[in-house]
């Protein structure tokens, strides 16, 4: 263990490009599917927590439950889609990033959509009567819940990205774990275990939980400077 | 003393409402209000006319902001009709605006609350300058709504009613839990209110507040009107035992 963290460091320090492409790419694959999860996610999540209809709570238990879709299956079916024969082969996505974000995004969408529904729910009960007295469209209602409520749905973000750059299984099919293209930290970890270079498997993971961890008080600390205005 | 003159605030220039009624004046048939195990409302019928400030008094559970939410649109009712002019109470509910006790203030700023009404009524944004002076809150214009005093944080609830342009303003008790000074400045701007022809409907408890302000007063007892007269008849010769013990402290239930 000290010999991986003292890796770890030395890899950081060092300023080793290949690491640096490893790390810059998992970060770019993982943000870009939680901001393309997030627009399709968020507003989901709004409008079923406002809406009233016959079947919601069908709705509910379905995406409750997507949110734990398994990477693996989750890459399969898009490894249908788009490879050579599938639907959107033509596409030639197969084993490049834009492939791995698009599996990444049909993981995390669901756990944006279920945890803001939860979230602007329990917003939207405080407001609901002011709205309706203020005769607001459903649209103004959505958007004005999604801003206020803003801070909350920062960790709902944070959820679906802690979720996307820690897995592995989805990557690995669509992405393929080609050096230099489709690497990124989790494929990395696992190739690097698979091959018995332990220490190095390990120093990735302590990065990649730094990562993580740095990520986490970034958000933390915005929510407790909202949280001082009252805007939580 | 003349209401405005304890005022402290700026003038509002805002529509004069008193040539421009649309859903004035009110009547109300046999509106009843049942729940599974209760009747909360029970066979309502009164009128309410053009111009004025009606209080609805009545001791706890009598029903009051219940009757506030069915004329507002806010809640069917279980039978029996509201007729503003014509409209229904849910086609009058873009006309009106509710203070509610507790007022709901979004996680924004003080200038931001008033920016989204005005943003989203297609009102002028100039007009949040004016709401701010008008309610004493322009120097507080950037502060984060939700850190208000409570007596700062009703008067921004009016400012924000008032930016819709009511023709009725309904309040639900909006003063309760006010120290003295924010009483009177809450009383001051919904007087102001009316004397440009905003047809006022307050709920309160506060007897002192009802003489300075109704007009006439409508008082509730389980869920039933038993009085609608005039102000200064209900509180020198109030008609029902019920009113009586209410104006002389006693519990009625």
């Amino acid at each position: 263990m000290a010999e991986a963290i003292g890796l770890a460091i030395a890899l950081v320090l060092s300023g080793d490009a290949d690491l640096l492409e490893i790390v810059w790419l998992s970060l770019h694959v993982s943000l870009t599917a939680t901001a393309i999860a997030c627009l399709i996610g968020l507003p989901i999540g709004a409008l079923v927590a406002i809406a009233r209809f016959r079947g919601r709570s069908a709705v509910l238990i379905v995406m409750n439950a997507l949110m734990g879709l398994p990477p693996v299956v989750v890459g399969l079916l898009v490894y249908l889609q788009l490879s050579r024969s599938g639907p959107l082969g033509f596409l030639g996505l197969l084993y490049t990033p834009t492939a791995m974000i698009i599996a990444q995004t049909i993981l995390i969408t669901p756990i944006i959509a279920a945890l803001s529904r939860q979230v602007l729910e329990d917003l939207h009960s405080e407001y609901a009567e002011q709205f309706r007295s203020l005769c607001l469209t459903r649209m103004q209602t959505v958007q004005a819940l999604l801003w206020d409520g803003r801070y909350a749905l920062l960790t709902v973000g944070l959820a679906g990205f802690g979720r996307a750059v820690a897995e592995v299984g989805a990557v690995i099919i669509v992405g393929g774990n080609i050096d230099h293209l489709t690497r990124v930290m989790t494929t990395a970890i696992a190739l690097e275990t698979s091959k018995g270079d332990l220490p190095l498997a390990l120093a990735l993971g302590i990065i990649l939980l730094v990562i993580a961890l740095g990520v986490n008080a970034c958000v933390q600390s915005v929510r407790m400077t909202a949280a001082r205005h009252a805007y939580v | 003393m003349p209401m405005s003159d304890v005022l402290p605030f700026g003038d509002l220039r805002v529509t004069d409402r008193s040539s421009s009624h649309a859903i004035l004046p009110l009547a109300v048939r046999d509106l009843t209000l049942r729940t599974d195990d209760a009747t909360m409302l029970d066979g309502l019928t009164f009128d309410l006319g053009r111009t004025g400030c009606t209080m609805i008094m009545g001791p706890n559970g009598a029903g009051k902001s219940l009757l506030l939410k069915l004329l507002h649109g806010l809640m069917p009712p279980t039978s029996g009709y509201i007729d503003w002019a014509g409209h229904t109470a849910t086609q009058a509910t873009v006309r009106q605006a509710l203070v509610f006790q507790k007022p709901v203030l979004l996680r924004r700023s003080v200038a931001a609350n008033l920016d989204f009404v005005l943003k989203a009524r297609g009102k002028d944004m100039a007009e949040r300058a004016r709401l701010l002076d008008h309610v004493g809150l322009s120097h507080k214009a950037s502060q984060p709504a939700r850190l208000l005093s409570g007596g700062e944080a009703q008067r921004l609830a009016l400012a924000r009613a008032l930016a819709t342009e009511p023709e009725v303003l309904f309040l639900d008790e909006p003063t309760a839990s006010l120290d003295p000074a924010s009483v009177l400045a809450i009383e001051g701007i919904v007087a102001q209110a009316q004397a440009r022809g905003v047809r006022i409907v307050f709920v309160t408890h506060d007897i002192g507040q009802a003489r300075r302000m109704a007009d006439d007063v409508i008082f509730l007892h389980r869920g039933r009107v038993v009085e609608h007269t005039p102000a200064a008849m209900f509180f020198l010769t109030p008609q029902s035992d019920a009113a009586r013990d209410y104006l002389n402290g006693r519990i009625v239930v």
